[in-house]
């Protein structure tokens, strides 16, 4: 676990001059994931904003070893590499350890990258996949993905006359790889730290396939000033619509439960996104009771699991 | 040196030419009829005869993303497919040759759908024939294994670094029992050599950025280094077919003749078929015709120049598609062999048919119809015609 400013300290191995936006969440992610792995370790990355703003070519950001294959296949590909590093550590011409992190976005991990995500998760590689998560395609230009949460305005579900954003909720996909009974599954917010480069230290430390859902802000995507990323990705876990929690071998644990818990509204009215949302309270109704279920869901199962 | 003579099917041999290979890393996901060559290997790698790391992916998408994690780490990586499956693994064959990764393939040639059909034709590897690898096409068994045999060394040559498929024809090879010539383990492994990859990502200390986002102002300049290899590929296609002749007894080209040298009439065909037309041209001959086949072993890169020399003095000429363009005009072999003839400045005339397609046979005969046909255009009795369908129910 580390805090901002001990990060700080820590060779930096995804350096500034890379062109994603002032206040972007994803580089804070990275900063978390790079900064907890003491071993060397080598990025495979899907198609998107984090790839397109980082290795323009002849320029690169990356400080390690750095991999992008296509949108939909970060996973099959980080498995490759795993594979040969496997082989030709075994055939002894590599003596180092070496770690092995796939980065996606929503896109390429809720939805197209779904299948090579499942696919490398069941295979057993020893990799962590980390899914930044923006909720929209953002690289695309703000299109509804399965982790857009309703009432979200996207250009592809946008706030009409007759259709308000978004009419459903988003996929649960951190749960969808629980059921793949990974030995560390998690989810995590770029703007609590410490919480987040916690589990990033643990994921590298368990042999095997790890996954981490964070939650990652978009500026442009969600319309919000560029300062209040962090205070944004706090305020999301207060309202229990983003709950950070872990789960290890089958136990769950919830790393923080809010003292008070704050009504979606708290949140939703801090995003151009949901501006239209606002002025419709039956929806707002349906987001609040689909966080309270979710929320009392996660309550129980951490309960129950701790139990066994 | 000792040859090994053994029976055995297309995808037995390629599955053999793997184990004396001994790759790395393969990653593969079974497809009718190119299936029984991952199986097969399967079981080598879990009886230990080889040291390959076999991922067992869920698609053949996640096969070639997974070969390209692979081969940019760098291990010597291999795979397998056909029709559907190397359809899949279409957006992801133009970024292993793209970011110049030397990963060689078994590709068993099926028809695509739809409709659905499991046999043969030439439809799925024409589809991927700008996706920027070598292809090599084999007559026989034997040939399948020899080229799988050759391809790593083209493949990972310092001038070429790009992908090489190699196919057969399904079913017709694939489970075709043929006599097979092998070469022991250790003359194959002298053969190919070590494996050293064009870069890798597993050297920590030395971080790379692979796949990098490339725009207006080198995009246009990493394909034209693209087409310098693949330039360079027919030179050393040659050169490795050459040492291949002298380490193992049988020399291969980028084209192979059969009787063009007094020809007349050339037929020019690819895969299986080829042997068909020798067979045919020895009983035209015994008539009198003077007949002879022009193979094309390489596809890409494209014999253009060499194809142009042999039917320079033919007095007509048939070119064999077993794939559909759907291009109102002659099929893609054909196509690029006029393109050929008209850089190369030859005239001669020239008729194309379609035949095979989903498996559908193609019989001695119709093949000694296209040669007597080649003689009435080229005793003006008729015309030349295009996309003609060879066997078609009317």
């Amino acid at each position: 676990m580390s805090s901002p400013k001990q990060a700080a300290a820590v060779e930096t191995k995804f350096i500034g001059g890379h062109r994603a936006c002032a206040g972007c969440g994803f580089p804070i992610a990275i900063k978390e994931v790079l900064s907890s792995c003491k071993d060397p370790v080598v990025v495979v990355s899907a198609t998107g904003c984090m790839e397109v703003t980082s290795t323009i070519f002849p320029y690169s950001a990356w400080k390690v070893p750095f991999l992008h294959n296509a949108f939909e296949n970060a996973a099959a590909t980080c498995s490759g590499v795993e594979g040969a590093y496997q082989s030709l550590k075994k055939q002894g011409k590599i003596d180092k350890n070496i770690k092995f992190v796939a980065f996606g976005g929503d896109g390429g991990t809720y939805d197209i990258g779904l299948q090579s995500l499942s696919g490398a998760m069941e295979r057993g590689h020893d990799m962590l996949y980390v899914c930044n998560n923006n909720e929209a395609y953002m690289n695309t230009g703000v299109q509804r993905s399965s982790a857009t949460p309703r009432g979200a305005n996207t250009t592809t579900a946008p706030a009409g006359k007759v259709i308000n954003g978004k009419q459903q909720n988003a996929k649960d996909l951190t749960e969808i790889m629980v059921a793949h009974n990974l030995p560390y599954v998690a989810q995590a917010t770029v703007g609590m730290f410490p919480d987040a480069t916690k589990k990033f230290e643990k994921a590298f430390s368990i042999t095997g396939p790890k996954f981490v859902n964070i939650y990652a802000p978009c500026v442009p995507g969600w319309g919000y000033d560029t300062s209040q990323t962090v205070k944004l990705s706090k305020l999301v876990v207060d309202t229990c619509m983003w709950p950070v929690y872990e789960v290890e071998n089958g136990k769950y644990k919830i790393n923080y439960k809010p003292a008070v818990k704050l009504p979606v509204t708290e949140y939703l009215k801090t995003q151009v996104r949901f501006k239209a949302l606002m002025k419709d309270e039956a929806a707002i109704a349906i987001i609040q009771a689909h966080t309270d279920s979710k929320w009392a869901r996660l309550l129980l199962m951490e309960e129950a699991t701790n139990k066994v | 040196m000792e040859k090994i003579i053994v029976a055995r099917t297309g995808n037995e041999a390629m599955a053999e030419a793997m184990r004396q290979i001994n790759p790395d890393v393969c990653a593969a996901y079974p497809i009718t009829p190119a299936t029984e060559i991952m199986q097969i290997f399967a079981g080598f790698v879990n009886d230990g005869k080889v040291k390959t790391n076999l991922i067992t992916v869920e698609s053949e998408h996640s096969a070639m993303s997974a070969c390209i994690g692979s081969a940019a780490s760098g291990a010597r990586t291999m795979t397998a497919t056909s029709s559907q499956g190397l359809a899949l693994m279409h957006e992801i064959l133009f970024i292993a040759s793209g970011i110049r990764l030397p990963i060689v393939m078994a590709d068993v040639n099926r028809a695509l759908s739809a409709p659905i059909n499991i046999h043969c034709d030439h439809s799925d590897t024409m589809a991927e024939r700008d996706s920027g690898w070598i292809q090599i096409f084999s007559e026989n068994t034997q040939e399948a294994y020899d080229s799988m045999l050759q391809a790593n060394r083209i493949a990972e040559h310092k001038d070429v670094i790009t992908p090489v498929m190699v196919t057969t024809d399904g079913f017709i090879i694939s489970h075709g029992m043929e006599r097979l010539e092998m070469y022991p383990d250790a003359e194959v492994q002298k053969f190919v050599g070590e494996y050293k990859g064009p870069y890798n990502v597993l050297d920590v200390d030395h971080p790379i950025t692979v796949g990098s986002i490339v725009l207006t102002d080198y995009y246009f300049e990493y394909k034209k280094a693209q087409r310098e290899a693949m330039k360079a590929a027919k030179r050393v296609i040659l050169e490795v077919g050459k040492e291949f002749g002298k380490t193992f007894g049988r020399e291969y080209g980028l084209i192979e003749t059969y009787k063009c040298d007094d020809a007349d009439y050339i037929m020019i065909a690819m895969g299986s078929t080829a042997g068909t037309a020798k067979a045919a041209i020895e009983e035209l001959r015994k008539e009198g015709i003077k007949a002879g086949l022009l193979k094309i072993r390489v596809f890409r890169p494209f014999p253009a120049e060499e194809i142009a020399a042999v039917l320079a003095k033919a007095k007509a000429v048939a070119v064999l598609d077993r794939a559909e363009s759907m291009s109102n005009q002659a099929g893609p072999v054909a196509t690029e062999v006029k393109a050929g003839l008209f850089d190369a400045g030859v005239k001669v005339p020239l008729a194309s048919y379609i035949y095979g397609l989903g498996g559908r046979e193609i019989f001695l005969e119709d093949l000694k119809n296209v040669y007597r046909e080649l003689k009435n255009i080229a005793e003006g009795k008729s015309k030349p015609e295009q996309a003609k369908y060879i066997g078609l129910k009317e």
